[in-house]
């Protein structure tokens, strides 16, 4: 126990600031012309969904945990069920053996919520399209509010998008 | 626990030219094949002879690695990969492509009962003996009597606006007083990849686990047809997003023998660079994950501040945090300088100290290992029988990793150690993990001192005629095959990878014995299968 705790004190806070991005990171529908910050208030629920993807983005977003990005700060966290959340944060190009999940845990989210549609794949079909296997976009299966492009995108980019999204750093 | 000695089972298989006589003693002729280039030998049979071949194979321990079809109209050619001491041996046969039937293998080897299921909803050719007549990857995306890897089927297919839910996947249950099923899945809980497991249970015991995956199949194989070279090697780096060099790797190795280049020496050294640090990042990030699925959330703060500093010097050297597309046909595109060569080695060397207090920490840690030890036990009998792949298997005991074994360009000339340990249960997995990152780590230095000159890639030929390959890799998750045929154009016709997940799931359901459910997620993480790179 011990050495986990010096451990832990060497190691220190790690958290970074996010700079502001280069270029715009997020593509945002029209229906983010509202307030989000005022609907959602001071904390934002996440439910991530594999729609096809090759297990690059869930890679990039389990890094949004770790200490140099850590998400938590922001009052962002993810959640085990779609009645919990307020965003849904999808990757994949859509395999048509998700689709019925996809649109049955998009249903199952109350309103208000938000949908992100992540990575090439989530915006496009990526390098997949659309196939006998794949739909394609993510917004060929449910409404989708926004789009953060990549291969997979990095966290910083996944950050700078979500908070875009929100209007708050 | 390193060892240097043991060399495993397959000391005992018969080298590969004993296997085909042994074949052939047992009433099967063998026609050799030269078509096929690469690191195997490849022998045509008669489509009645499948199954006895099969059994005469593990009569004498052999390894069964992969099957896949090809539609060569009016006929499908079946290929079954064999590993014997030595290396590998394919078999093949023709059967024609409207309801062609064989025997099945899987009588002999547990481990060809998925993919002969696999290769029958897509292609339509029946395996008439095969004890489980279940559909597999086919849910209700395409019909019955549909075969998506049948040149007649467009890529296109002919889907519905929503495709159902598959609702009607036959579980095998278990009756008795008290039994209740727990279905998980697709979508699962945390940040992973969808598919669905039925669980049998009595209060917290699982009684069985049944697996039925196929969730993100996304037509890979189908996707590959008409691409060209790049566009193909591109395409295998995310199979699976976690194995990207390993996959490209091993695609790139398939066209490289197709068309009969070597590659410069600086190019093969880079590559297996490329693989180390990859094999590091998912070992560091697993090692977190499994401890946290425990309780143990101080394990998943350092290693994916561990795994974070790693990737970021992964972007900064080599252009991509996850190394994808840095492998190509022909080489890679990224060269090494002496200043980076310095980062490298400075990074090695500070991650190897770290490591150096942090796992004794964890494997001496009392609540943690409480629920590591015993936890999902994989024998070596069963690990053997199911012919399980890379750290899962070595950590049951079965020493086999193809980097020392039927070594390939650079690992040719190095001495390579293969930790392994007998325990097969959830802390074994994650110490073999933890000894395979300070063997990779010494892999990388000894590499980055001896990279040689010279190129880092080579201009690839324009194909000029039909031609096939195949390449074998050791990917952190274990052996990844793939089999390129490209047409006279240059254009693939024919693309298969076969990910170690193939092997490795059905050890999941395997080790389920005395597990309670709040332990699955742990077992699972220590598994640690593909779903991507097993749905293709």
């Amino acid at each position: 126990m011990f050495d986990v705790l010096v451990k832990i004190f060497k190691t220190g806070c790690l958290t970074e600031k996010i700079p502001p991005p280069d270029k715009p990171v997020i593509e945002l529908g029209l229906a983010c012309q509202k307030e989000i910050t005022r609907i959602f208030g001071k904390s934002m629920a996440i439910r991530m969904v594999d729609a096809g993807s090759c297990n690059g983005c869930e890679l990039e977003i389990h890094a949004l945990n770790n200490g140099f990005y850590d998400i938590e700060r922001f009052g962002i966290h993810f959640v085990a069920s779609p009645r919990h959340a307020d965003l849904l944060l999808v990757t994949g190009p859509v395999a048509r053996h998700m689709q019925a999940a996809l649109k049955g845990t998009y249903d199952a989210t109350p309103d208000p919520k938000l949908v992100i549609a992540m990575g090439d794949c989530g915006a496009d079909g990526g390098e997949f399209g659309v196939s006998y296997a794949s739909c394609g976009a993510v917004a060929s299966v449910i409404p989708v509010d926004a789009i953060i492009r990549g291969c997979p995108p990095s966290p910083l980019q996944l950050l700078q998008g979500i908070t875009e999204l929100l209007r708050r750093r | 626990m390193i060892s240097h000695a043991h060399l495993g089972w397959q000391c005992l298989s018969p080298d590969i030219d004993s296997l085909v006589l042994l074949i052939n003693d047992a009433g099967i002729p063998t026609k050799a094949q030269n078509t096929l280039q690469g690191p195997a030998k490849v022998v045509a049979i008669d489509p009645g002879f499948w199954g006895k071949a099969a059994a005469v194979a593990a009569a004498n321990r052999v390894r069964w690695c992969a099957v896949w079809g090809e539609h060569r109209p009016p006929e499908i050619r079946i290929s079954a990969a064999l590993a014997g001491r030595d290396g590998h041996l394919l078999l093949q046969t023709l059967v024609s492509d409207r309801q062609g039937e064989l025997p099945s293998q899987t009588p002999f080897f547990p481990a060809a009962n998925r993919p002969e299921r696999y290769l029958q909803d897509m292609f339509g050719v029946r395996f008439f003996d095969h004890p489980d007549q279940r559909r597999w990857i086919r849910h209700q995306a395409w019909q019955e009597g549909q075969y998506p890897l049948l040149k007649t089927f467009p890529p296109a297919g002919t889907p519905q606006d929503m495709t159902p839910p598959d609702c009607r996947y036959q579980f095998i249950p278990v009756e008795g007083d008290g039994v209740y099923e727990i279905p998980v899945g697709p979508v699962h809980a945390g940040i992973i990849e969808p598919g669905h497991f039925r669980f049998q249970a009595m209060g917290e015991d699982i009684l069985s686990l049944e697996e039925h995956l196929g969730y993100v199949h996304k037509g890979i194989e189908k996707c590959a047809e008409g691409r060209d070279v790049r566009g193909l090697v591109r395409l295998a780096g995310r199979v699976s997003g976690d194995s990207t060099v390993a996959h490209t790797w091993a695609a790139c190795q398939a066209c490289e023998a197709a068309v009969g280049i070597t590659l410069p020496r600086r190019a093969v050294v880079i590559r297996a660079i490329l693989a180390e640090r990859e094999r590091v990042a998912n070992h560091l990030g697993d090692i977190g994950a499994c401890c946290n699925d425990v309780g143990f959330p101080f394990a998943q703060a350092q290693c994916s501040r561990l795994r974070e500093l790693w990737q970021r010097q992964n972007s900064a050297v080599f252009g991509h945090r996850l190394l994808m597309d840095v492998v190509i046909p022909g080489g890679v595109n990224r060269d090494l300088n002496v200043r980076q060569i310095d980062l490298l080695n400075k990074a090695i060397e500070q991650l190897r100290l770290e490591l150096q207090d942090f796992l004794p920490l964890l494997y001496e840690y009392p609540s943690l290992q409480d629920r590591l030890r015993g936890t999902g036990v994989l024998s070596l009998k069963r690990a053997r029988s199911l012919g399980v792949l890379g750290f899962l298997a070595r950590a049951s005991g079965e020493c086999w990793d193809l980097r020392r074994d039927a070594p390939y360009a650079p690992y040719d000339d190095m001495v390579i150690t293969v930790p392994h340990t007998l325990d097969g249960d959830a802390s074994g997995r994650l110490r073999i993990r933890g000894d395979e990152i300070l063997v990779s780590l010494d892999l990388l230095e000894e590499m980055l001192k001896k990279l040689p000159p010279g190129e880092v890639a080579l201009e690839f030929p324009t194909v000029q005629r039909d031609c096939s390959g195949i390449g074998f890799v050791e990917g952190w998750r274990g052996e990844i095959l793939a089999f390129v045929h490209l047409d006279a154009t240059g254009s693939v016709s024919r693309y298969f990878p076969r990910d170690p997940s193939w092997l490795n799931w059905p050890a999941l359901e395997a080790m389920m014995e005395g597990v309670i459910v709040p332990d699955f997620p742990l077992c699972n993480k220590s598994v640690n299968g593909s779903y991507s790179g097993h749905d293709l």
